[in-house]
């Protein structure tokens, strides 16, 4: 009987991803915590007054940034799930090219428009990567959920706000909840931008790590510092597990067709308050752009050197290749592993294994998305020679790492849509002769076929744009554009300012060509 | 020989969803699995189908057992209640799917095909996209679908519910053409689509099979009381026949088939109805249905039973005498 032994199969594959995190991810993390551990001191670290100001301070701007990310995500779920207007489309691009933009950019774009910086400038740079993910998160929800619930609530004497508060946001509320704790979680382990934006004046857990262990060597500090943003993550991805088990039982949907009209009355309020949301994630990127345009494209022409007073080791065009064939190599290796974890994942929860299993790996599988890159590309160097092949010189150990960062992504774009294959269209075709792997063939791999396809793009662009895990294992002579961006940034001269607005703007003409192609695949963008 | 089902049960978890069943379905033959909701009828037929694992019991084919055979080697088809059709495919290409798993030739597919949508009324259907039919329209791919590799047996799981009853009504029809002479097992909470496309019934309550037979035994001899209501009875008065006459307070009916001695009739509302003579009532409830009016009377003998009168009565006093009809004799045929 074909289900005499559930979950065999699966198993055996399961070992192919779960192997890699244990030997790329959990072995270095280990490894570095043991070494910091090992050296004494991590009590006095966990004592220190600083560094629970530093906690205060990380989950605070976490805190705040999840806050203006709902308030701002809200109207625009509103606008892409319950109205019909033209050009919603565009609006879905907009929202989402700043998701996906290297934190770099986002921290110069911001820089730019908000020179003297501090708390304000990093809150409001870490909830416009994150307004894409609260929007379309909860726009999927919204955009099947059932009208005449409120229907009901108004003939029964409700005003509109008040059927809002009492229907809407309570059958809502799963995928709000789900969408902010992942929100917290990019913004508590945001890196990039707030090294940019905060200086050594705003410091955050993250970029604490990053200078203790480059600059201070204070390996015990790191340690201690790590374990804490770990046990943070864990919960953070508990809470997200929990609200997506409450999202996919609890509400009666229907097809999405049904829900969406033209606004009327008070609606137009919150349409517009949308468009002036979407208009305000465009003005960074637009003065980026225009600033990269000024000294007669002088930027862009520098590109082809190595900057202002040889600030790099490699030219602009060089790091680019850098950054294409990393990306490539990089999205080659995470397709390749979230798909087999994905297909596991749903494996496991069709056969009749315990629920508690598939959860744990589902939340395992998620854990480097929060892990400090900078705690893994160290853990890296600690740990890889003692493979065969010395890894730690290999120029694959960037790609490894963005691998690292990217298949979680994967992960969450393919599981919901191959969970959502009714298993009876499966057992249709058994039925009709086709062998288990003949059905993942006719069946769910063309059923899934645009979500990998939008996979592909996004962790193209993801690995593109990764900087923490990057900029720590990248050699000069190897930098990727990101990482390229940091140096200009860090280095004196107009020139170089200039070179970093041309290559930010070659990042986001990347990002923005990803964006439209996984738009036009038209499929539904995550589940967080 | 057919399927045979021998002392077949299925657990989900400590629950017995099928307790020792047996059931047999001989070649060229169909059998309905009737019974309410949650009786476990479809998850014996899942169990036929290979989908479920048994704790117990076998699943035959012509005497060999099928525990080593997978779902896609068993040959059986499967319809399920909603079609299941495939999204990404049009209707030839759902059609043609078992044709392809067994390595037909395309252009023998292509005329498998369009004799297979004629037969199902969707004759000219290839190139139509499937989510774009009807909930009828994707029955009669889904069956044509199931029937395209020519499988050794049918399985039908509920295949007309989720029809409107305009639909169903049809479509029962259709698929009583369409079934006669392939082996068939459907399953259906339904008694009129059991009796309409089955040539035997198979009742199931709460995992076990309380009783089998022709679908005309198993109508007018439900072998207890609860079968009895499952099929429609609502009144039971015991009775005694004598000479295919049966005499009960309510009056005497004819019932050449029945036994002579003690018994128990089982009334469905069309066993009383209004006639010149025979038992007085008052009537104290009146529901038009499509046809007729269903009465609820109270009796001059103090019973309250349920009857059947023309949709121009409007008295409030009847007269009711029963119809042969509408009579079952609870207690089966042993």
């Amino acid at each position: 009987m074909a289900r005499a032994r559930p979950g065999l199969t699966p198993a055996l594959v399961a070992l192919i991803p779960l192997g890699f995190l244990a030997v790329f991810f959990v072995w270095p993390v280990v490894a570095i915590l043991r070494l910091g551990i090992g050296e004494g001191g991590v009590l006095t670290v966990l004592a220190s007054p600083q560094t629970w100001r530093l906690v205060g301070f990380t989950v605070g701007q976490a805190a705040a940034s999840t806050a203006v990310a709902l308030v701002a995500g809200l109207p625009v779920a509103y606008l892409l799930a319950r109205t019909a207007l033209p050009g919603l489309a565009l609006v879905r691009v907009a929202i989402l090219v700043p998701f996906v933009l290297p934190t770099v950019v986002v921290g110069l774009a911001f820089r730019t428009l908000l020179p003297d910086g501090g708390v304000f400038a990093i809150v409001l740079a870490n909830s416009f990567f994150n307004v894409a993910v609260v929007a379309r998160t909860v726009a999927g929800l919204w955009s099947h959920l059932d009208r005449r619930a409120t229907d009901a609530a108004r003939s029964l004497g409700a005003s509109p706000l008040r059927a809002f508060r009492l229907v809407t946001l309570p059958a809502l509320a799963p995928a709000i909840g789900s969408a902010a704790a992942v929100v917290f979680l990019f913004c508590a382990t945001s890196f990039g931008v707030v090294l940019i934006l905060g200086g050594s004046r705003y410091r955050t857990l993250e970029t604490e790590i990053y200078l203790r262990t480059v600059e201070l060597l204070d390996l015990p500090g790191a340690a201690a510092l790590s374990l804490l943003q770990l046990l943070a993550v864990v919960a953070a991805l508990t809470a997200g597990a929990i609200a997506r088990r409450r999202r996919e039982t609890a509400l009666r949907l229907c097809p999405p067709s049904l829900v969406a009209r033209r606004p009327a009355g008070g609606e137009w309020v919150v349409v517009g308050v949308a468009l002036a949301v979407v208009a305000l994630l465009l003005l960074p990127i637009v003065v980026l752009v225009s600033r990269s345009l000024g000294g007669r494209f002088a930027g862009y022409r520098a590109l082809a050197g190595t900057g202002y007073d040889g600030s790099l080791q490699v030219s602009g065009v060089d790091a680019a290749l850098n950054s294409v064939r990393a990306a490539t190599d990089a999205t080659v290796l995470a397709v390749t592993l979230g798909t087999l974890a994905s297909v596991v994942l749903v494996s496991l929860s069709r056969s009749r294994v315990r629920r508690g299993v598939v959860e744990t790996m589902d939340t395992a599988l998620m854990l480097p998305l929060g892990v400090s890159a900078v705690t893994v590309g160290f853990g890296y160097l600690v740990t890889l020679n003692m493979l065969p092949g010395d890894l730690r010189t290999s120029p694959q150990l960037v790609p490894l790492a963005q691998a690292l960062v990217v298949t979680p992504l994967v992960i969450r774009l393919l599981l919901p849509v191959l969970r959502s294959i009714d298993v009876r269209l499966r057992q249709a075709a058994s039925s009709l002769g086709a062998s288990p792997l003949r059905v993942w063939r006719e069946v769910d791999v063309p059923l899934a076929g645009r979500s990998l396809l939008t996979a592909v793009a996004f962790g193209y662009v993801v690995a593109l744009g990764e900087f923490g895990a990057t900029s720590f294992l990248a050699r000069p002579d190897t930098a990727t554009l990101p990482v390229a961006i940091a140096r200009l940034l860090s280095r004196p001269g107009e020139l170089n300012n200039q070179m970093a607005y041309a290559a930010c703007t070659l990042l986001i003409v990347v990002t923005v060509a990803a964006v439209v192609v996984v738009e036009s695949v038209r499929v539904p963008v995550g589940e967080f | 020989m057919g399927l045979t089902v021998d002392g077949l049960t299925v657990r989900y978890g400590s629950l017995a969803a099928v307790s020792d069943v047996d059931l047999s379905v001989a070649d060229g033959s169909v059998v309905a699995l009737l019974g309410p909701s949650g009786c476990g009828k479809s998850t014996l037929l899942r169990a036929v189908a290979g989908l479920e694992p048994p704790a117990a019991g076998r699943v035959c084919w012509d005497g060999m057992d099928l525990a080593g055979v997978p779902v896609h080697r068993r040959e059986f088809g499967l319809v399920f209640q909603d079609g299941q059709l495939f999204p990404h495919r049009d209707v030839a290409g759902n059609v043609a799917f078992g044709l392809r798993m067994r390595g037909t030739s395309s252009s023998a597919a292509r005329s498998r095909v369009s004799a297979l949508l004629s037969l199902v009324g969707l004759a000219g259907y290839e190139s139509r996209r499937s989510t774009e039919l009807s909930g009828g329209e994707q029955q009669r791919v889904a069956l044509a679908r199931a029937l395209a590799p020519s499988p050794r047996l049918l399985l039908l799981d509920e295949p007309l519910s989720a029809l409107d009853r305009a639909l169903r009504e049809q479509l029962a029809v259709d698929l009583a053409r369409v079934l006669a002479g392939t082996t068939a097992l459907v399953v259906t909470h339904d008694h009129d689509e059991a009796f309409t496309l089955a040539d035997r019934v198979a009742v199931m309550r709460a995992g076990r099979i309380v009783q089998t037979g022709a679908p005309s035994s198993v109508w007018q001899r439900p072998v207890d009381e609860e079968t009895a209501r499952f099929l429609g009875c609502s009144t039971f008065v015991p009775a005694t026949v004598h000479s295919g006459v049966a005499r009960c307070e309510l009056g005497v009916v004819g019932l050449p088939w029945a036994p002579d001695g003690e018994a128990v009739l089982g009334l469905r509302p069309s066993a009383l109805r209004p006639f010149e003579s025979g038992v007085k009532g008052e009537v104290l409830e009146r529901v038009h249905r499509r046809d007729h009016v269903r009465l609820r009377v109270r009796l001059a003998t103090g019973h309250e039973v349920d009857a059947v009168a023309g949709v121009l009565d409007t008295d409030d006093t009847v007269t009711l005498a029963l119809d042969p009809d509408g009579v079952a004799l609870v207690g089966g045929s042993q």
